[in-house]
């Protein structure tokens, strides 16, 4: 009787661990290659079905020409996207932001350094990168914040919980949260989009409400040429044309994220 | 039987207490449903009236999970067959214009809370 429980226990123990690696494995295989882009390498991807009217691609994508931004162009872009989106403004370190102007330096940590050209510009837009392996979507416990098929990383305001993982992921301090009932704070509220609530992390959608009915960021339609958007897995399309004529950069690429908006320089 | 009378007691209180939303009510008005501001420039709903009344809620949760997650903007009616865009704000309130004198009144009446007006904008409430 002795070794026969010895024996059970082994065997046990042995399918235990089996058990225990296999999920594991499973997971881990399912993020390389092909199409599958699902697993633990991968955030899963969301359908898009869209009506006939919307605008489509297979991965949306945004170049930002530096050296077309002036500083007027940047005050209407941060002007349009906030009020088309109701962003309040909250002074202090309780800012909302969804696209904004920040110094080249802070951009682009890694590879700026303090003997650029006098020409080059200072300071350029930066807002929600939509990375191919968002570390947002990874994180949020209740899979508010998403990956949509055509790649942009969308939020589901009715179920953030406000846990503020997704800000913690994010390495580009895309995300705002919302630390006090942000209606006051809205100077005009536009009727076609929602306020939020307090407890609620919001950020850039790439417009995917305009997206829907035909319209193309709003951000890019008052940009005066300066941002392009559109499809970077068609070789036609002007996001490719740019990039593949222009030297471009992205914000922290050795984090492993796969940001997809570029930056000429 | 020990403590009978202590048994029979607390019995008592029970029974009083568990029928105390009954006999408090006997003699008040009974439930009326309250009168509903009915949309001048539209007939018919996306979907019959009962259908609406009964499921309304059901409904406006499916479509903000289809629209925000699925990107499926359109609503095929079962009712006319018309294709409808599912939205609070562009579709519903378009015709029921008014959200105190439809939404609130009955939510108030059977004191329901919806927090769908925490972010989305109610054209005519007090919103600048």
């Amino acid at each position: 009787m002795k070794t026969l429980r010895r024996d059970f226990l082994k065997i046990a123990a042995v399918a235990a661990l089996g058990w225990g690696v296999r999920p594991a494995s499973e997971l881990l295989a399912a993020g390389g290659g092909g199409t599958a882009r699902e697993g633990l390498l991968f955030a899963s991807r969301h359908t898009v079905l869209s009506g006939p009217n919307a605008l489509k691609a297979s991965r949306w994508g945004m170049v930002i020409d530096t050296a077309k931004l002036t500083d007027e162009i940047v005050v209407d872009v941060t002007n349009i996207c906030h009020t088309t989106h109701n962003v309040p403004n909250i002074p202090g370190n309780q800012n909302l932001k969804w696209i904004w102007e920040t110094s080249m330096e802070h951009l682009f940590l890694d590879n700026y350094h303090e003997y650029q050209p006098e020409t080059g510009a200072k300071s350029a837009l930066a807002l929600c990168n939509h990375c191919d392996n968002p570390p947002c979507v990874r994180v949020c416990p209740t899979k508010a914040t998403f990956q949509r098929e055509d790649g942009i990383v969308m939020m589901d305001f009715h179920r953030c919980i406000g846990c503020r993982y997704c800000m913690a992921g994010c390495p580009y301090g895309s995300r705002s949260f919302n630390f006090k009932d942000p209606r006051p704070f809205i100077e005009k509220v536009d009727l076609n989009y929602p306020t939020r609530a307090m407890g609620v992390v919001e950020k850039c959608e790439f417009c995917a409400e305009r997206l829907a009915e035909g319209k193309m960021p709003s951000c890019v339609e008052v940009s005066a040429g300066a941002i392009t958007f559109g499809d970077l897995d068609d070789p036609e399309s002007d996001v490719r044309k740019l990039l593949a004529e222009r030297f471009s950069i992205r914000r922290s690429p050795y984090l492993g994220t796969k940001p997809c908006v570029y930056y000429l320089v | 039987m020990y403590d009978k009378n202590k048994i029979l007691i607390g019995l008592a209180v029970f029974v009083v207490f568990m029928t105390y939303p009954f006999w408090n009510n006997i003699g008040s008005a009974a439930y009326q449903r309250p009168e509903l501001e009915k949309p001048k420039n539209a007939k018919d709903c996306v979907e019959s009236v009962e259908f609406m009344r009964a499921e309304h809620m059901a409904m406006l949760n499916n479509w903000r999970d289809e629209v925000v997650r699925g990107g499926e903007h359109e609503y095929h009616s079962t009712a006319s067959h018309q294709v409808f865009q599912k939205s609070l704000t562009k579709t519903c309130i378009k015709c029921h214009e008014n959200k105190a004198l439809f939404c609130d009144k009955c939510h108030a009446t059977v004191a329901v809370n919806p927090y769908c007006w925490d972010c989305h904008v109610d054209p005519k409430g007090d919103m600048k």
